[in-house]
């Protein structure tokens, strides 16, 4: 399966999963800002993942891990996000777009790394398993 | 306050579905407000009643060791409405079952003709979280929920409630 396929595919699971417009999800549409996906939501679009492509059983971790810089000030200080908290989401999140991200390291704007392509690279590197 | 938005179950195969019924009387409150002179079911109370099937569908297959909420309806649809004095039938259905929730279709018919048709999204509370904020006990499957666990158990056992024998006849 081709990327522009799993593309297609992830996009009729957010649509369904989020009740989104199809025109608003787009590879670059954030799941949190543009979508208005809740924390719910990342449950029940790990679930369809798994139905829809037939994935073996997704780590809530490995997809949307929750707990990187949980207390931890070596990766946060002042609000920003530091070069070691940098190469940690290089190394825990390998399909999110870190380097954009680099550019304005802001802690409450990590939630803007989940997006629809994160998720379709995510599900194509599976696949090619 | 009674929340039991089912009656009976007829059907219950651990781990796969479950049927109850719910027979809806006129002397329900809700039927007063909805709607004045035209009495028919809420289509949110069809949904919690499916949910309620549902969720004790999914929680008999941990052993009521979770605690089962209901994190999401993704998708409803209804296809009429069900006036006062009908029996709604209730199926649920598990799609998916896993350690962090389960997701349920759910299905609600009266007399043969569809009703509503749901999937339901449940999630595990988090047990580290539940446990700080609620302690061990289980506080969704208990009361008169444990009745309705005691019906389902019975219907599981395709066995139904006996009544008590009737007392010796008067000898005057």
């Amino acid at each position: 399966m081709t990327q522009d396929e799993v593309f297609e595919k992830v996009k009729t699971i957010l649509t369904e999963s989020l009740g989104a417009d199809d025109d608003a999800v787009t590879p670059q549409a954030r799941l949190v800002g543009d979508l208005n996906a809740e924390s719910i939501d990342f449950l029940d679009i790990m679930f369809r993942l798994e139905r829809e492509f037939g994935l073996p059983k997704i780590d809530r971790n490995e997809l949307f891990p929750e707990s990187i810089f949980q207390g931890d000030p070596k990766f946060v200080q002042n609000g920003l996000v530091t070069a070691d908290g940098l190469a940690e989401l290089r190394t825990k999140m390998p399909y999110a777009d870190i380097e954009g991200f680099a550019k304005n390291p802001q802690f409450d704007k990590i939630g803007d790394l989940f997006t629809v392509d994160l998720i379709t690279r995510f599900v194509h590197s599976k696949l090619k398993k | 306050m009674r929340w039991i938005w089912i009656d009976r179950f007829t059907a219950f195969e651990p781990g796969r579905s479950a049927t109850a019924t719910k027979c809806l009387s006129h002397a329900e409150d809700h039927f007063a407000e909805h709607f004045p002179g035209f009495p028919v079911m809420p289509a949110c109370l069809i949904i919690e009643g499916l949910a309620q099937t549902g969720g004790i569908l999914v929680g008999e297959a941990n052993q009521f060791r979770e605690k089962v909420v209901l994190a999401k309806i993704p998708a409803a649809k209804f296809h009429r409405e069900v006036p006062a004095g009908e029996t709604l039938t209730y199926t649920a259905t598990v799609v998916d079952l896993r350690d962090e929730g389960a997701v349920v279709r759910g299905t609600a018919t009266c007399g043969g003709n569809p009703v509503c048709e749901v999937d339901i999204f449940f999630a595990h509370l988090d047990r580290n979280r539940a446990q700080q904020t609620f302690g061990d006990h289980n506080f969704v499957f208990t009361g008169e929920m444990q009745h309705l666990l005691g019906m389902a158990r019975l219907a599981a056992a395709k066995t139904t409630p006996q009544l008590p024998p009737a007392p010796p006849a008067d000898q005057t």
